[in-house]
């Protein structure tokens, strides 16, 4: 390296090799190009920023989340799109979506309920989220959100086989059945209630975090996670309902795939740099798949929906795919941009040269 | 701009955080002010931090291939950090003073040209630690209130309440706080661990140990509001010995998170020793952001009613 260069045009640093390079790199003699490994030739989409980093290592700690998070953000936003088509099932008259999506969103608060204990560091510990109520928090928000509506879910779903059990009950307990036949409706009713909270909530919980990708998405976030609650709940819904009464389910389903294919684009083209990590690596992949699965999901859906019981399968296992997909393609992109410096120091450089984010300022 | 209920600490007043936290009659803010320009490296810091909090080993002792730093960063289990920057500087041009040379004239003596070639060499030593931001992030978003702010302005983690949920991890924009990873039985497993600023020796009116054991008191510890007169003074007096790379860090109030209770003067750019340069407490956007939830909840409703209005059974 040569000291009389003009800053920026020193060698680049590669990206495997050249960490030590890179603590080294400063204004003058080989201000670091943080430029990818190997010897790609075309011309990148977004020009390389020049940044400097501590011999390449994170600014930002990635969560420690593993599969549990992104599983709980698909199956809460389940939950959510669920209880909302049970209340309407139940409200217009059909008792065979109503049973289904009852069901599908007692199961899936219990599988979020199992994912959110299993992930902790503590799981024994768990009760401690209900110490306090703490709107700076999303999480205890959510956790608050989750608890009212797990029961009311879980009485709607419960009730459900209300009726085979006031047949089995000895006379004298058959009393509990008639009262959960007539909490099933209210209950139902506010599970839905507190629904779009549940659904909606978790795109804040990860947008309230320093890590790039995810406050980066922060403005578009919660619309993709909503779009994906109704994506996913239509999708069991037209495979678990019979198709004579799916009809809401499907139309919930086109609508939500169309919203959600179009916030994440908005997401992606308003991220300045850091939406490079919702293309490479595993996240790229799963954001792709979960496009073509929504896409392809919500054709079947208006091709051939209503036709045959295997389409709505298929369209719907589409959907439901394409929601995970979304949720888990979102967060390995956060986790892949807190490990890589440069999506967090290039957008403060580009934020500092436009004049700082200083002081306490709300956006 | 949608006003929540509550009203996010986002300055805090002259009293400092933990006036605004609800503690009456709060001593002075504490802090640290870590003055890198006379960093030796020696890690002294680190050893009594471990030491005094039975802070366990942080993996395997391995070596990282990053000059003298071996700690690699902040973490659950290192609570205080030396960064070691090996830099090299050009070298000035050599003024002329027009003595006589063995060379014809116009031409360079070889080791004249070495000189510029290589330059001048600089080491930066910097010992990095929790900012304890006036606008604390991690405290902001722990769900369970483990994370508090201590009467003396500082945010501590109670071992006995976190439950592990990891989310304090993310938010920090130092990347600071981490859950302690190891095997059963490691103290503290599973929970967010950081620095406490010795929360136990603040409150017998002891320094805290890295800085009781720092050799040049290259950190200080004291009231923040003194620490920063100091600092400015410093950086003055750098400033006239032409030292004109030398910055604070985290010292003015008005920046992203309000300003840190452990500031630096450091000798080159923050991103240079791993720090970010732009530092925001993501707090600060959270009424946007659950505004545009409620939108996106109202939305989500009105797709199910609009499911359900197009056609009646």
């Amino acid at each position: 390296m040569s000291a009389d260069r003009p800053a920026g045009v020193g060698p680049v640093s590669g990206g495997q090799g050249g960490e030590q390079d890179r603590g080294n790199r400063r204004g003058g003699p080989g201000r670091g190009r943080g430029r990818r490994g190997g010897g790609r030739r075309e011309q990148p989409v977004v020009p390389d920023a020049n940044f400097v980093s501590y011999y390449g290592r994170p600014v930002v700690r990635a969560s420690p989340w593993k599969a549990d998070i992104p599983t709980y953000f698909f199956a809460g936003g389940l939950a959510a799109g669920s209880s909302l088509l049970a209340a309407g099932a139940d409200l217009t008259g059909r008792p065979g979506l109503r049973r289904a999506t009852r069901i599908a969103a007692l199961g899936s608060v219990g599988v979020s309920l199992y994912t959110l204990v299993h992930d902790l560091g503590r799981p024994a510990r768990a009760l401690n989220m209900l110490r306090v109520i703490k709107p700076t928090s999303p999480m205890s928000m959510g956790t608050w959100s989750l608890t009212a509506f797990g029961p009311l879910a879980g009485v709607a779903a419960v009730a459900e086989v209300a009726p085979a059990l006031e047949r089995r009950l000895p006379p004298r307990l058959r009393w509990t059945a008639r009262l959960l036949a007539v909490a099933a409706r209210p209950s139902g009713l506010l599970a839905a209630a507190v629904a779009p909270m549940v659904g909606t909530y978790t795109g804040v919980l990860i947008a309230d975090t320093a890590t790039p990708a995810w406050h980066e998405g922060r403005r578009e976030l919660p619309y993709v996670f909503a779009a994906s609650a109704a994506t996913a709940a239509a999708g069991l819904g037209m495979i678990t309902a019979p198709v004579a009464e799916a009809g809401p389910a499907r139309r919930m389903g086109m609508i939500g795939a169309a919203a959600d294919l179009v916030a994440e684009y908005r997401m992606e083209t308003s991220m300045g740099i850091v939406s490079q990590t919702l293309r490479e690596g595993s996240a790229g992949r799963l954001m792709r798949a979960s496009k073509v699965l929504t896409l392809g999901g919500a054709l079947g859906v208006l091709v051939l929906g209503r036709r045959s019981r295997v389409a709505a399968i298929a369209s719907g296992a589409a959907l439901l795919a394409g929601s995970a997909g979304t949720k888990f393609g979102i967060f390995h992109a956060g986790q892949a941009s807190a490990l890589d410096p440069r999506y967090t120091v290039v957008p403060q450089r580009e934020r500092m040269e436009g004049g700082g984010s200083t002081g306490p300022r709300r956006p | 701009m949608m006003k929540l209920p509550f009203d996010l600490p986002f300055a805090a007043g002259p009293e400092g955080p933990a006036a605004d936290a609800g503690w009456q009659d709060a001593p002075d803010r504490k802090g640290f002010f870590t003055d890198t320009s006379i960093c030796i490296g020696c890690k002294a810091c680190e050893v009594a931090c471990k030491e005094w909090n039975g802070v366990p080993q942080d993996g395997i002792y391995e070596l990282l291939g990053s000059s003298y730093d071996n700690t690699g960063a902040l973490g659950a289990s290192t609570w205080r950090h030396v960064a070691f920057i090996e830099q090299r500087v050009p070298r000035s041009a050599p003024v002329d003073l027009g003595m006589p040379s063995f060379d014809r004239p116009g031409e360079k003596h070889d080791h004249q040209a070495r000189d510029q070639e290589t330059g001048d060499f600089r080491w930066l030593m910097s010992s990095d630690v929790c900012k304890h931001c006036t606008n604390a992030a991690c405290l902001d978003v722990c769900p369970t209130g483990s994370l508090f702010r201590t009467e003396f302005g500082t945010v501590v983690v109670q071992d006995d309440i976190c439950n592990g949920c990891g989310y304090c991890v993310p938010a920090c924009p130092y990347g600071v706080i981490e859950r302690r990873n190891g095997p059963e039985g490691t103290k503290n497993v599973g929970i967010a661990q950081k620095c406490t600023l010795c929360y136990d020796r603040l409150g017998a009116g002891k320094t805290p140990a890295c800085a009781q054991a720092c050799p040049t008191e290259s950190i200080q510890f004291g009231d923040v509001v003194e620490l920063r007169e100091r600092a400015a003074q410093r950086i003055r007096k750098l400033h006239e010995q032409g030292v004109t790379d030398a910055r604070l860090y985290g010292a003015d109030p008005h920046d992203g998170v309000g300003g840190a209770g452990a500031f630096f003067l450091l000798l080159d750019e923050p991103e240079v020793y791993g720090l970010p340069p732009d530092p925001v407490v993501t707090t600060r956007d959270l009424p946007a952001m659950w505004k545009r939830a409620a939108i996106a909840a109202a939305g989500l409703a009105a797709v199910a009613v609009a499911s359900f209005a197009g056609s009646r059974r």
